[in-house]
């Protein structure tokens, strides 16, 4: 670790002001971002905690959408209960330790290709609230590691409709225990989004083939035999690219499955 | 039998408490006053000529005391190894130089090329990126079969080539056994991979020195399996320095599991540095380190054949296998696949003529040396998965060919040079039957299909040899030190006792198990017996603590040391009593003359030994002190054997563990519940190799696995209850206690079990082609196998 100045603002405008200075960056449950610092593989001059602001903490229920404080703990959300696929999915990130730091917030901006919310705001169509506009998820993540966030933009909420029927199937990478493959499906009165994380080179997708098919049949013999081509996926020493493209097929009809 | 427990008794362990408290006084728990700090600075490539290395702008930064680089240790000695192999051609094995910090090349990502002594560590850390070492990046050689041929990159430029040595044994068996197998009316062929493994101790290894300047004396602090060991290499082969100038403390080690027996640099580093600078200085390893620096285990590719005779039985085996040693000769790397692998290649069978061939070959990797089990896992593996693939091949009863083949009579004297003392492999196998519910196999397999899933059964068996070793035969085979353990016993004058042992205990429980033998051989408390180790200034010389040697080993010797007690006291008791020595009994902590009612207790003994107002000074000197050194005169076979229950996802490749069942022959046992708990942990780590872990490369020496992210251990939820059995003993022969050593079993009986059952599961579901999956059995590569 390099030596770093750090603040903890109790309001999002301190908040603001401490980031407005360069080499400023926002610190969350630090499950990313601290373990990154120990490698020296990040030099900021100062780390500006979010997790002391009263407005990013919380989950509100309103009708059918849930909203999610952007610096809510993933044990927070697992043990909220109203979108239970969500709760699930938070449920399956890490160990305790993890998920009484890590944040929601932190892990959208992160956006690791192998992490699990992206794929939850993603195919829920959920829109990622900042300190400066509100982003659709489809917008969102624009990479590996990459999202439309600018310098200094704090995600302070994030917004789910809670659709009619959704599930969340993880096939654990071996060591990391991140999404190998992971699937998020969710079922609402405009059809079905089906997210993707773990698997390609690009990051978190929508699997469009299969959202038309089960769009039509919410089963999953609606899925059988549709594959989404190996070019684009990840190939590591944990499974080649065809392994994971075929494993998109078989977590995802799972996922439908659980979905019931 | 004594309150607290004595032999047989599952006490729980004592240790724990402290540990469980979180008082354990681990090595890194420890500051010398005025300490300072070492960043080593390690080769980001695998192989390269080191041009310079300018550590000026680093040495004139904030805090740093001295930069060190391989020039200041010019004239000091290397890293030695202690075992020297002579090959097939009665050559002795071709042995690099290894320096503290490197000369000339660097030959492994992690190679230290600088060392930066700071006030503090992040001081020591920032210094370190100011150094520019200038490194002509050299092509790497990471495959072993690609190092051997013409033309490869050398690792060490002044070594013919990256051929380590090449081992024939037994070389004069090797025209029968070929001759056997041009007769043989069955031949099985089977090559594999045994991965290649990081032993991932809880604690990472940690190095403090320190020096005296009054009295010129440098004390070590250091995480290690066995201390005196390492102030002999480093004394005596590095640093120069006299052992009774030198001081080596190991205190409460978290776990070795054989990374920490080695010698290595960074020890020598903090001693020597700790002497130039007059100043204590301390080195604890990051993981990231400790991935890139600790010895790594297993990684040999092997090719074995089994002949067998047209009534199935075994008639010959034969195997060639590549060891991969590194980029340098750890300390004990070059027996871990000869004498510790060769050796065992009978296994429980009576197969009378066998040939093994190794080559040893130098890479651009972490030296590789003994882990857990240390070339007998390899020797297991290999065995038993040809001998399973042979029973498929020959549409026989896996069971059944092993039972017609296995050694019945003991002792047995091996085609591989050595003689199994005792065993019974009938009586394992007829347990381990009767644990595992054979014929409901058919049931659950149903079951399993219902749910989707495929489901397989693997038994096999295991003989290991521990209790290491005979000296005067390891010194025949090229062991550069002897392999006996010592124990000093000393009585205090209020009885209580205090055992000093060169065995070290790092997980292993000897805190407990050994005053249970103490306690029962004088019939007085377990509590009043303490058990002292790992620090050089209180022990006698030992030789520390690995394969599954602590109570064959150490425990002879303290069972020697309390008869010199128990014989001294009986003497003092003998006057106490005004009787004659040869009446005196002892029994339940009272001397008696035999056949009165007269008595003395152990206190009024060992008080009268201490003040001697009453006593036979003319016959026995005052105090109540004993020191033995043991060498046994035999290894010995602890065997058994193992049967895992695996279910297998077809559409996802993920192989779950359904049951595991471990039947074993330790010998006498001194304490059960530490003895199911070594098996455990053994049996963890093996199905860690099948099922997880592997230390991966690529072609440019990169390690790929250099965290967690990426390097599989396994948790909790990977492994099922385990049904542990070690109610089949037959006592070893030839040392006091008749114990056989435990330590080791469940890492070599594991592996084979995981991957005979998976593969049992996939025949059995019609995948007929797959005859062997190479390990670690992850989900994909099973999966690969199955659409291959
Ligand atoms: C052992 C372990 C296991 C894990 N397993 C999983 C897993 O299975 N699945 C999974 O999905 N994740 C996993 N994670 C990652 C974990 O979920 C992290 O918590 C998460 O990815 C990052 O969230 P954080 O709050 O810790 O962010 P931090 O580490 O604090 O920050 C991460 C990045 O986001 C930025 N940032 C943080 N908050 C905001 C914000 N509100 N607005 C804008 N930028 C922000 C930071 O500047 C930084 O760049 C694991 C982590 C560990 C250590």
């Amino acid at each position: 670790m390099y030596a770093f100045d750090l603040e903890r603002p109790t309001t999002l405008a301190d908040a603001q002001a401490a980031l407005k200075s360069d080499e400023a960056q926002p610190l969350s449950g630090g499950q990313t971002l601290i373990p990154t610092l120990k490698q020296r593989l990040a030099m900021p001059e100062k780390l500006v905690s979010l997790t002391a602001i009263a407005e990013l903490q919380g989950i509100t229920k309103e009708g059918d959408t849930l909203t999610i404080g952007g610096a809510t703990c993933h044990a927070d959300v697992a043990a909220d209960g109203s979108y239970p696929a969500l709760s699930a999915l938070a449920g399956q990130i890490g160990d305790p330790h993890v998920r009484n730091r890590g944040t929601i917030g932190g892990s959208l901006a992160n956006n690791d290709p192998s992490a699990c919310y992206p794929s939850a705001a993603l195919a829920s169509g959920a829109a990622i609230v900042t300190d400066r506009r509100e982003i659709a998820s489809d917008d969102f993540f624009t990479g590996m590691f990459e999202t439309a966030l600018d310098e200094g933009e704090i995600v302070t909420s994030v917004r789910f409709p809670i659709p009619e029927r959704a599930a969340y199937v993880k096939f654990d990478q071996p060591a990391s225990r991140f999404a190998l493959v992971g699937v998020f499906v969710a079922k609402t009165a405009d059809g079905v989004r089906v997210a993707v994380t773990g698997a390609s080179e690009g990051g978190v997708f929508r699997w469009a083939e299969a959202e038309a098919a089960l769009s039509s049949d919410f089963s999953p013999a609606a899925i059988e035999g549709l594959t989404v081509p190996s070019d684009d996926m990840i190939g590591d020493i944990h499974g080649t690219k065809d392994y994971r493209a075929h494993l998109v097929g078989v977590i995802t009809k799972r996922a439908v499955a659980a979905a019931g | 039998m004594p309150a607290d427990g004595g032999i047989g008794a599952p006490t729980k362990r004592r240790e724990d408490v402290r540990f469980l408290k979180g008082t354990g006084r681990y090595t890194d728990d420890l500051n010398r006053p005025g300490q300072a700090y070492v960043f080593f600075l390690r080769s980001n490539v695998a192989h390269g000529r080191l041009k310079s290395v300018d550590t000026s702008a680093a040495a004139a930064m904030p805090g740093v005391v001295r930069v060190f680089t391989g020039a200041d240790f010019e004239g000091v000695g290397g890293i030695p190894c202690g075992w020297q192999i002579t090959d097939k051609h009665g050559e002795v094995m071709q042995e690099p130089a290894h320096p503290v910090l490197a000369q000339g090349k660097v030959r492994h990502v992690g190679d230290p090329i600088a060392a930066v002594v700071a006030d503090s560590l992040e001081a020591a850390r920032d210094a370190a990126e100011a150094i520019e070492a200038d490194i002509e990046e050299l092509p790497a050689v990471v495959d072993m079969k690609a190092a051997l041929q013409d033309g490869s990159p050398k690792v060490h430029d002044d070594l013919t080539s990256n051929l380590c040595y090449d081992w024939g044994f037994v070389e004069e068996n090797k025209a029968a056994v070929d001759e056997a197998f041009a007769n043989a009316a069955h031949v099985t062929t089977l090559e594999l991979v045994n991965n290649r493994l990081i032993a991932n101790p809880m604690e990472p290894r940690v190095a403090i020195g320190d020096f005296d300047q009054a009295g010129g004396n440098s004390t070590l602090y250091t995480t290690s399996q066995n201390p005196h060991v390492i102030r002999l290499l480093m004394g005596a082969f590095v640093l120069g320095i006299p052992e009774h100038k030198l001081r080596v403390v190991a205190p409460d080690v978290g776990g070795g599991f054989g990374s920490k027996i080695f010698h290595y640099a960074e020890e020598a580093f903090c001693t020597f540095a700790a002497k130039a600078l007059n100043r204590p200085v301390k080195w604890t390893a990051s993981r990231s380190e400790a991935f890139m620096s600790d010895a790594h285990g297993r990684d040999h590719v092997t090719t074995i054949e089994l002949a067998l005779d047209g009534d199935n039985n075994f008639t010959a085996l034969r195997t060639e296998t590549h060891a991969n040693m590194g980029a340098y000769l750890s300390t004990f790397a070059p027996s871990v696949p000869t004498w510790l692998h060769g050796t065992l290649m009978a296994g429980n069978y009576k197969t009378p003529l066998i040939y093994v061939n190794v080559k040893a070959v130098f890479t651009n990797t972490v030296p590789v040396d003994a882990y857990r089990g240390a070339g007998r896992p390899e020797a297991s593996y290999q065995l038993e998965r040809v001998v399973d693939k042979a029973a498929r091949e020959l549409g026989v009863d896996p069971i059944a060919l092993r039972r017609q083949n296995f050694v019945t009579e003991f002792p047995y004297a091996t085609p591989v040079a050595v003689e199994y003392d005792t065993g019974d492999y009938v009586a394992t196998m007829d347990k381990l039957e009767e644990m595992i519910d054979i014929s409901g196999f058919e049931a659950r397999l149903a079951e399993s299909k219902k749910r989707g899933k495929l489901r397989g059964l693997g038994v096999n068996c295991y003989i290991e040899a521990c209790g290491i070793a005979p000296s005067n035969l390891v010194g025949q085979l090229g062991a550069r030190a002897g392999l006996y353990e010592s124990a000093t016993v000393r009585v205090n004058a209020t009885g209580g006792i205090v055992v000093m042992t060169g065995s070290h205990s790092h997980g292993q429980g000897h805190e407990t198990s050994f005053p249970q033998v103490v306690a029962e051989m004088i019939g007085i408390d377990a509590s009043m017996v303490e058990i002292e180790h790992g620090d050089t200034a209180n022990a006698p010389m030992g030789m520390g603590t690995y394969g599954s040697r602590s109570i064959a080993v150490g425990g002879s010797a303290m069972v020697r040391a309390t008869e010199k007690i128990i014989a001294k006291a009986k003497k003092i008791a003998a006057h106490l009593l005004e009787a004659s020595e040869a009446d005196i009994e002892l029994k339940d902590g009272q001397f008696s003359v035999a056949g009165t009612d007269k008595s003395v207790a152990w206190g009024d003994v060992t008080l009268a030994a201490y003040v001697p107002h009453n006593y036979p000074l003319e016959e026995v000197e005052p105090g109540l002190e004993e020191t033995a050194f043991y060498d046994p005169n035999n290894f010995t076979f602890p065997s058994g054997a193992y049967a895992c229950e695996v279910e297998v996802d077809p559409e996802t490749g993920k192989v779950t563990i359904e049951s595991f069942a471990a039947a074993d022959d330790f010998g006498n046992v001194i304490n059960p519940m530490i003895v199911d708990g070594q098996v455990h942990g053994g049996i963890a780590q093996g199905i860690g190799q099948a099922l997880l872990e592997a230390c991966v490369y690529d072609e440019d020496g990169q390690l790929l696995t250099g965290s967690y992210m990426d390097y599989a251990m396994p948790r909790a939820d990977d492994l099922p209850f385990y049904a542990v059995d070690h109610s089949c003993q037959t006592p070893c022969t030839h040392n006091p206690l008749g114990v056989k050593g435990c330590g080791e079993a469940g890492a070599i009986g594991s592996p084979p079990a995981v991957v005979n059952a998976v593969v049992d599961a996939l025949q059995r579901a019609g995948k007929t082609n797959v005859t062997h999956i190479d390990m670690p059995l992850s989900p994909s590569r099973v999966w690969a196998a199955m659409n291959q």
